[in-house]
């Protein structure tokens, strides 16, 4: 298999179901059948191959790998070089898992200009994957910002009533935060004479630059995950955009900052993230009670669940900058099951949504009664984001306590407040949409999840069990790779120390 | 040297002046009113030229007493003129037979600018320059007052002489101060005299014939605090002119302000780096701030013309070889962007009426599909967005800001770039998730269709063709520091 471009394969197979969905003549309801196929079909073969990629995947090593590497500014040393790592496989295995879930999602929830929806869904899913096997600086740039155009005209387009503020809000945070990242990739260049990724990450970058890059880095990727206090595009992106949209809005686009932090910001500025992990550490404590208690007090689904994104997302960059083993190997599962998991939940509000169109939580109530099934899976995902133990929440959740705990007290004590917290607004929510009498006149006739909502959720409801009960499969992944980051790491900073107790 | 290899050195030049005197004739001979014969002679002049100007050799030559230079920097510059010119002329025609205004003066005249520009470009003389630049100022003059019937367009032909002639007097001015204390004005010799006396403090009289000078070409550039004329000239002159004055020109006076400030001056880089930082500083605040509030399509294009001159001035405010890289790619891209973003313009008409309100464009990815998929790709661009091309440019100049060590002019650049993006977006907005309010007359005419699919493939591939485009980017100005 030497020399198969299978990474580019993978990236750009959806823009061929993009070609294809162009293609299509015909009335308005012969275009929206087949492009519903086109895109279905593209995405389901694209996952495959991310899976073969996976089976393939070599879990005893750091290194990148399926890399591929063609000159394209070779005076810049500017390359198109794509390679998956520990940290990124699995990011790419949920891009591509996800894409065809919202295909499905979408099925009979989207009737208007269905070919340039799924155009756009396809679109975005190239950007997703090719954010995460980037190994060149400017070209994660270009696919991390490119996401930017596909999200803007889904939220814009097929979103809510409030869209067009939301879709601006969300592109103009993210491209604020973005272009400074676009300044540090600049300054970095000059420091190691190239974009190329893995010759970056054994760049000793100068320690007076540092500081600067990271927050640079910093403004990006906290705009991106979000942290608090730049969280407030989330909540109206989410509530504006059309459900499969939050799904990959919380799934995928959240992760792209979590993994910048691992990626760029943790190995490539290693006395920065010393410096300013008390920083991260207090926005994420803000982060976790802030937006729990803001969740408490939400009178619309997607909003509660968009505020528990944050105060989860408040998780990961704790486990991240706790640098040990359990915190960093944490956050990515967290990341993972957050991405699984709120993905399914916006889904939940999608099924209810698409029979009633309200989102208001006091407009439901005794919904098991009609709709056993959807209480049930709607309970997996609930307990899933509170973290019960059996689900793939609690293993994040509590690697990530872990790794605090082992290098601050304070902050995995504060941490844990978010927990129950989060059992706190995400059972009552519970309560108020499922339990209760069934009294309102309108939720009488509802009809239970169809077949085509069934296979939507029932891989999702596996996922969060498997991962929650063996998640040795997942963790293996990026073991390796954790394990190099925090040696690179501890080296660096043992290094500086060195040199500066020589300088004495 | 000889008069003939003197002729040879400028062959396109002396090409296009005998051509547009030859259909000057021709057109005022012939019988029918219709100026679409002359136009396409100008098109094939055009196109011609610019073959001239490929096969010529890249090596530096200099003709009539160094008052003319030709390289691989002018050629390059050369090719970009003739290129936004002829799809300029191109898109004229439809809008020139609807407004009756087809005469054979339009092309005629076009001809003489490009002509000027050309000579623009080419000067290796403070003397020269200033015959180049007031040759294609009274060409543009005249067109843009060119429908004479409408008070706007003579308003804006008017405004744009009184200030042109104003700034021509502010650059001759400062010629006569660069004169008074260097002794010459041809740029080799000036190059020479001042890294005779790099050691000491040049006199401030010179400093301020520099200042003068710069400004007077800040002035063709639109460059903030000289831009005043650029949006009511935008909006007032007829739209195909609008659509030729942002790009052929802007071009070449861009191309000749860095010749000035990297040649001549270059041994000053500290003098007026301060200025240049100032002023492309400046206009794209401005640029970004000012076209928010704007209802009217060629007033933000005008505003945004303003914005994209402060970026391609950050690569020229680094000073550096990289920067004048820098500064050609950003043009290139800019020509493409630019053009098709105005062929989109002249699509925009309403039973037989141009229509400007940037609101008629609401729901067009209802009525219009493609046409509103090729003004998305420019926006989209505009606001530098990747893959497309305008990040591409964006990306260049300001890794050679960056380079330079100019970082907070980067950064601010970059952050107006963001404000620049919320009206690119507007646009987007108003195309794709509002609803249609009335159709445009449909079809839009064949050249400007094809200018449309060019151009948006242009923008939308850049990355393929970036690498070449590039590395002759960097033989060309490599010639700037070759003497």
């Amino acid at each position: 298999m030497d020399g198969f471009p299978l990474l580019s394969l993978t990236t750009f197979l959806p823009l061929v179901g993009v070609a294809f969905i162009l293609m299509v003549r015909g009335d308005e309801d012969i275009v929206a059948r087949n492009s519903r196929y086109a895109a279905l079909w593209t995405s389901l073969v694209t996952f495959a191959l991310s899976l073969f990629i996976w089976f393939n995947f070599d879990h005893g090593t750091s290194d990148f790998q399926f890399v591929e590497k063609a000159a394209w500014l070779p005076r810049f040393d500017v390359s198109y070089h794509l390679g998956v790592d520990g940290i990124s496989m699995l990011f790419v295995l949920l891009s591509t898992f996800l894409t065809p879930i919202c295909v499905l999602a979408s099925w009979k929830a989207v009737t208007s200009r269905v070919r340039e929806y799924m155009i756009a869904f396809l679109v975005l899913e190239t950007m997703m994957i090719g954010t995460f096997v980037a190994l060149d600086f400017v070209l994660f740039y270009i696919f991390f910002e490119g996401v930017l155009i596909p999200m803007f005209i889904i939220i814009g387009v097929w979103g809510g009533p409030r869209r067009v503020y939301s879709a601006f809000k969300f592109f103009l945070y993210t491209l604020a935060g973005s272009v400074l990242l676009l300044v540090a990739i600049l300054v970095m260049y000059f420091q190691a004479d190239t974009t190329d990724i893995p010759t970056l990450l054994v760049t000793d970058i100068a320690p007076h630059l540092q500081p600067w890059l990271w927050l640079a880095l910093l403004a990006s990727f906290a705009v991106k995950l979000p942290m608090w206090p730049v969280h407030t595009w989330l909540p109206d992106a989410h509530v504006e955009a059309p459900t499969a949209g939050s799904v990959i809005l919380a799934g995928v686009l959240l992760k792209m900052g979590g993994y910048g932090f691992l990626r760029f910001s943790v190995p490539m500025l290693p006395l920065a993230t010393d410096q300013f992990t008390p920083l991260i550490y207090a926005l994420s404590i803000i982060a976790i009670i802030y937006t729990s208690l803001v969740a408490l007090a939400q009178e619309d689904m997607k909003k509660l669940i968009a505020y528990s994104s944050v105060a989860h997302m408040g998780f990961v960059t704790i486990g991240i900058f706790s640098l040990t083993d359990h915190g960093i190997q944490g956050a990515i599962f967290q990341m993972l099951s957050h991405g699984i998991i709120s993905a399914a939940l916006f889904l939940c509000v999608g099924v209810v949504y698409d029979r009633v169109h309200s989102r208001e939580i006091a407009d439901y109530g005794g919904l098991v009664e009609r709709m056993p099934k959807y209480a049930f899976v709607f309970m997996i995902f609930m307990l899933g984001s509170v973290g019960l133990p059996g689900t793939s929440g609690f293993i994040g959740e509590f690697l990530v306590l872990l790794g605090a705990f082992q290098d601050n007290t304070w902050v995995a004590f504060l941490a844990s407040t978010g927990i129950i917290l989060g059992a706190a607004y995400m059972l009552y929510l519970y309560r108020r949409v499922i339990f209760g009498k069934l009294e309102k006149e309108n939720l009488k006739k509802l009809l239970d999840l169809e077949p085509r909502e069934v296979a939507v959720m029932v891989p999702l409801v596996l996922l969060v069990l498997w991962m929650g009960i063996y998640p040795m499969p997942f963790l293996d992944v990026f073991d390796a790779s954790v394990a190099n980051l925090i040696e690179g790491y501890e080296g660096a900073l043992a290094a500086s120390q060195g040199v500066s107790v020589a300088g004495r | 040297m000889t008069i003939g290899a003197d002729i040879g050195t400028a062959l396109p030049e002396v090409f296009i002046a005998v051509l547009a005197m030859v259909l000057l004739l021709v057109g005022a001979y012939q019988r029918t009113e219709s100026g679409r014969f002359i136009a396409w002679m100008s098109i094939l002049t055009i196109v011609l030229a610019g073959l001239l100007v490929v096969v010529s050799s890249d090596e530096r030559a200099v003709a009539f007493n160094d008052l003319f230079v030709v390289d691989g920097y002018t050629d390059f510059a050369k090719v970009l003129i003739l290129v936004g010119a002829a799809l300029a002329l191109l898109l004229s025609f439809t809008y020139n037979v609807n407004e009756r205004i087809d005469r054979f003066e339009y092309p005629v005249l076009i001809l003489f600018a490009v002509l000027g520009m050309m000579m623009m470009v080419s000067a290796n003389d403070l003397i020269s320059l200033y015959l180049g630049i007031e040759l294609q100022s009274l060409a543009l003059y005249i067109i843009a007052a060119f429908r004479r019937d409408t008070v706007r367009s003579s308003e804006a032909g008017l405004k744009y002489f009184v200030l042109g002639a104003l700034s021509s007097g502010i650059l001759l001015y400062g010629m006569s101060l660069v004169y008074g204390f260097a002794g010459t004005t041809n740029f080799d010799q000036l190059s020479q005299v001042f890294a005779a006396d790099a050691a000491e403090a040049p006199a401030v009289g010179l400093i301020v014939g520099i200042v003068f000078i710069a400004a007077g070409l800040a002035f063709k550039v639109s460059a903030v605090p000289f831009h005043m004329w650029t949006p009511d000239v935008y909006e007032g002159a007829p739209t195909p002119v609008t659509a030729f004055f942002a790009v052929a020109p802007k071009i070449a006076a861009m191309v000749l302000f860095v010749r000035v400030m990297f040649g001549p001056f270059g041994e000053l880089l500290d003098q007026w780096q301060q200025i240049i930082v100032f002023i492309s500083l400046a206009s794209m605040i401005l640029g970004a701030f000012a076209a928010i509030n704007q209802n009217n399509i060629k007033r933000l294009m005008a505003y945004s013309s303003i914005g994209n001159m402060g970026y391609a001035l950050v690569g020229l405010a680094a000073g550096t070889d990289f920067g004048a890289q820098a500064v050609l790619l950003y043009l290139t891209i800019y020509l493409f962007m630019n053009t098709g973003a105005f062929a989109c313009i002249l699509a925009m008409r309403r039973d037989g009426r141009m229509v400007e309100g940037i609101d008629e464009l609401a729901g067009l990815s209802k009525t219009n599909p493609r046409m509103a998929l090729a003004l998305g790709i420019f926006m989209f661009s505009m606001a530098g967005i990747p893959p497309l091309a305008g990040f591409f440019g964006k990306l260049y100049v300001f890794w050679a800001a960056i380079e330079a060590g100019l970082p907070v002019l980067a950064v601010i650049g970059l952050l107006t770039s963001v404000v620049a993006a919320f009206y690119y977006l507007r646009i987007v907005k108003l195309m794709y998730f509002d609803e249609p309010t009335d159709r445009f007359d449909r079809p839009v005419g064949g050249e400007i269709s094809a200018i449309l699919v060019g151009t948006s493939v242009v923008t939308f591939f850049f990355f393929v063709g970036l690498a070449p485009v590039l590395n002759s980017a960097e033989r060309a100005a490599a010639f700037l520091f070759a003497v």
